[in-house]
């Protein structure tokens, strides 16, 4: 009984929001798309096993090979697999990929980068120069080389992405409270004898969520793109689970023989899902810097 | 501070940059867990046979000296000197000197960096203006959604695509390697085989290896051309209002000369900047670009030595990639301080 009056109080909070975000134009728009494709696609990854006309895994349900029809609409690979199938089910290893190393990268890069601003002097120094240190190696090579020494897996993945994009979380949080900690407001809390955590987590880090969120959503968008460029080079998830991005990978092989729909559409449902947070971050960003949208 | 003294500094800056990037590598390759040695054998083979490879490479040290080793084997000049490569240490696979095998694969990614680079900045920028020039109309908007579809794309989904299109059905363009096996490389002196073939004199081979470097360097071409749309976009917008705009037209200069010449000139540093930072997103989307096309470079050589499980050359490679971004990032700073003078003072 409890549970659509739940609902009905999310949804009621929901839309007064995406009905303000609609009127401030373009920007508005590309977040509210952004959410949409996003949504629809973790939903189809949800129910996918439940609506996949065939088993995803089972190999000659169909011809091997055989171009989209009316019975296998996407085709089938190699294996006689249904793409259709594979298509519905097969973003979840992206998506659980990419939502890990997200929440790693949050829980280490927005408490250091927090501490080590609001402290200042050496300390900062130090712990800046070598994030910038790994900001500046080229992001890929380094999660490569951590993914090839912990072996495949989905979390090894999400670790080895989220490496690369702490610095990322650190340097937004940390520009942030550098010019919020001298802000008048904070000044009094101090004169008050606020406790330093609670001038850092009650007063400070409030005003940096803003920003942490759009760095989150490009996150997403970068770590699916380095998630199916690990499995493309072999460190993926490789046994028996449908997945866009070994399906991508394991096509290239029938590239020669024109088999393009084992390509084109995994290819497709990848870009979808990094382009919806795309929009969102981007849409986000442009709503924050006035100075971006004209 | 004179141009000569900034680069001194400069330069004495990027030491202690480096030493925390080698130091990087190093903790990942050796010091987090996995051995490299039972790694590789999957932990299957003899000990007495893992035993005798970590004697072999180095390993059976302990980690400080290890550490040593690594350091001291990069700054060996002499090493360097008699063979005209830095000590990178030995691989595991084949027990060849990795410096030798990462210096020979380098200059083909050298030659796609450069090509893609050109590709990115030259459509960008191109785009980039003629968005501002038509602020928020039709087309301003869909060069914006194709600098933001551009960032959404995997680089070998759109290099798999390209393949599909201009080599299986149109069969206009080859899809792989740097040049027809049955043609003779040039004699390698830059080791970039369009520089090479002309120095050779061969026209025939420079159209070769340049239709072999065009689906490769347009793919990270394409890949790199948002950001740069993106950023020359605003900067044009943001310089297109500066009041020396408005007194150049008033004067009644050609609005192609305003463009270029005035407006673009001014946005062009922090277009600068920008290539030298995407310099390292470059080398990330040429690993995926070489094995997409079977270019044989060091993202390739990365690619191919992980399915050896070959750490020790892994870790070359990647000390590699991270030298040319230091010498990048300090090439374009020193550019800008160039271009730039209020950057010495």
């Amino acid at each position: 009984m409890s549970e659509p009056k739940v609902k009905r109080s999310i949804l009621a909070q929901l839309m007064p929001w995406l009905k303000s975000l609609a009127r401030k134009g373009p920007s508005g728009w590309m977040v509210i798309a952004g959410i949409i494709i996003v949504l629809a696609l973790v939903i189809m990854t949800a129910i996918g096993p439940w609506i996949a006309p065939y088993n995803p895994t089972a190999t000659r349900v169909g011809p091997i090979r055989s171009p989209p029809s009316l019975q296998f609409p996407m085709g089938t690979n190699h294996l006689g697999q249904d793409m259709l199938s594979r298509i519905l089910c097969g973003g979840s290893i992206m998506l659980q990929v990419s939502a890990l190393s997200v929440v790693i990268c949050f829980l280490i890069g927005v408490p250091i980068g927090l501490f080590s601003s609001y402290v200042g002097g050496k300390f900062d120094s130090a712990v800046s120069l070598v994030i910038d240190a790994i900001y500046a190696f080229p992001g890929l090579v380094i999660a490569i080389a951590i993914a090839a020494m912990l072996g495949p897996g989905v979390i090894n993945m999400a670790l080895s992405i989220a490496v690369v994009y702490i610095p990322s979380y650190f340097r937004v949080v940390r520009s942030q409270v550098l010019s919020i900690k001298e802000l008048a407001y904070v000044e009094a809390a101090r004169a008050t004898g606020a406790k330093w955590h609670t001038i850092l987590l009650r007063y400070i880090f409030p005003n940096v969520i803003p920003s942490i969120v759009v760095v989150v959503t490009i996150n997403f968008a970068d770590a699916i793109l380095t998630a199916a460029g690990l499995t493309f080079i072999g460190l993926g998830v490789t046994y028996n689970i449908p997945d866009w991005g070994w399906d991508l990978t394991d096509g290239r092989a029938y590239l020669a023989a024109g088999a393009w729909w084992i390509i084109l559409f995994p290819g497709i449902m990848i870009v979808l899902l990094a382009l919806g947070f795309t929009f969102i971050g981007e849409g986000l960003s442009e709503l924050q810097n006035p100075k971006l949208q004209r | 501070m004179g141009l000569r003294a900034f680069i001194i500094t400069r330069i004495i800056l990027t030491i202690p940059t480096l030493l925390l990037l080698l130091s990087m590598v190093f903790i990942i390759m050796r010091v987090l867990p996995g051995d490299p040695v039972s790694l590789h054998f999957e932990k299957k083979a003899d000990p007495e046979l893992m035993d005798s490879m970590r004697r072999q490479l180095g390993l059976d040290k302990p980690l400080w000296m290890q550490y040593i080793d690594y350091i001291g084997g990069l700054v060996d000049i002499g090493y360097f000197m008699q063979h005209g490569y830095p000590n990178l240490g030995k691989s595991m696979q084949t027990f060849e000197d990795v410096g030798g095998q990462i210096f020979s694969a380098f200059p083909a990614t050298l030659e796609l960096a450069i090509y893609s680079m050109m590709i990115a900045s030259i459509l960008g920028i191109l785009l980039g203006v003629l968005a501002s020039k038509s602020y928020n109309s039709v087309l301003d908007h869909l060069i914006r959604s194709f600098g933001t579809i551009t960032y959404a794309i995997p680089v070998f989904f759109l290099g798999i695509v390209l393949q599909l299109i201009f080599g299986v059905y149109l069969r206009w363009l080859p899809t792989g390697l740097r040049l027809d096996p049955k043609i003779e490389p040039p004699a390698t002196v830059t080791g970039l085989y369009t520089v090479d073939s002309l120095l050779e004199g061969n026209i025939f081979k420079f159209f070769e290896s340049l239709k072999a470097l065009i689906l490769p360097s347009l793919t990270l071409g394409i890949i790199l051309s948002g950001i740069f749309v993106r950023l020359t976009r605003i900067n044009m917008l943001e310089t297109l209002r500066l009041d020396f705009v408005t007194a150049a037209r008033a004067r009644g200069l050609r609005e192609s000369t305003i463009t270029y010449g005035y407006a673009l000139r001014n946005a062009f540093l922090p277009i600068l900047t920008m290539m030298g930072l995407q310099f390292a997103m470059l080398l990330g989307g040429a690993i995926l670009t070489e094995t997409t096309f079977s270019w044989p470079g060091l993202g390739r050589y990365i690619v191919q030595r992980i399915s050896f499980r070959d750490y020790t050359a892994i870790q070359g490679a990647v000390v590699m990639f991270g030298l040319f971004v230091t010498i990048v990032s300090l090439v374009v700073d020193i550019l800008y301080a160039y271009f730039d003078p209020r950057i010495r003072l």
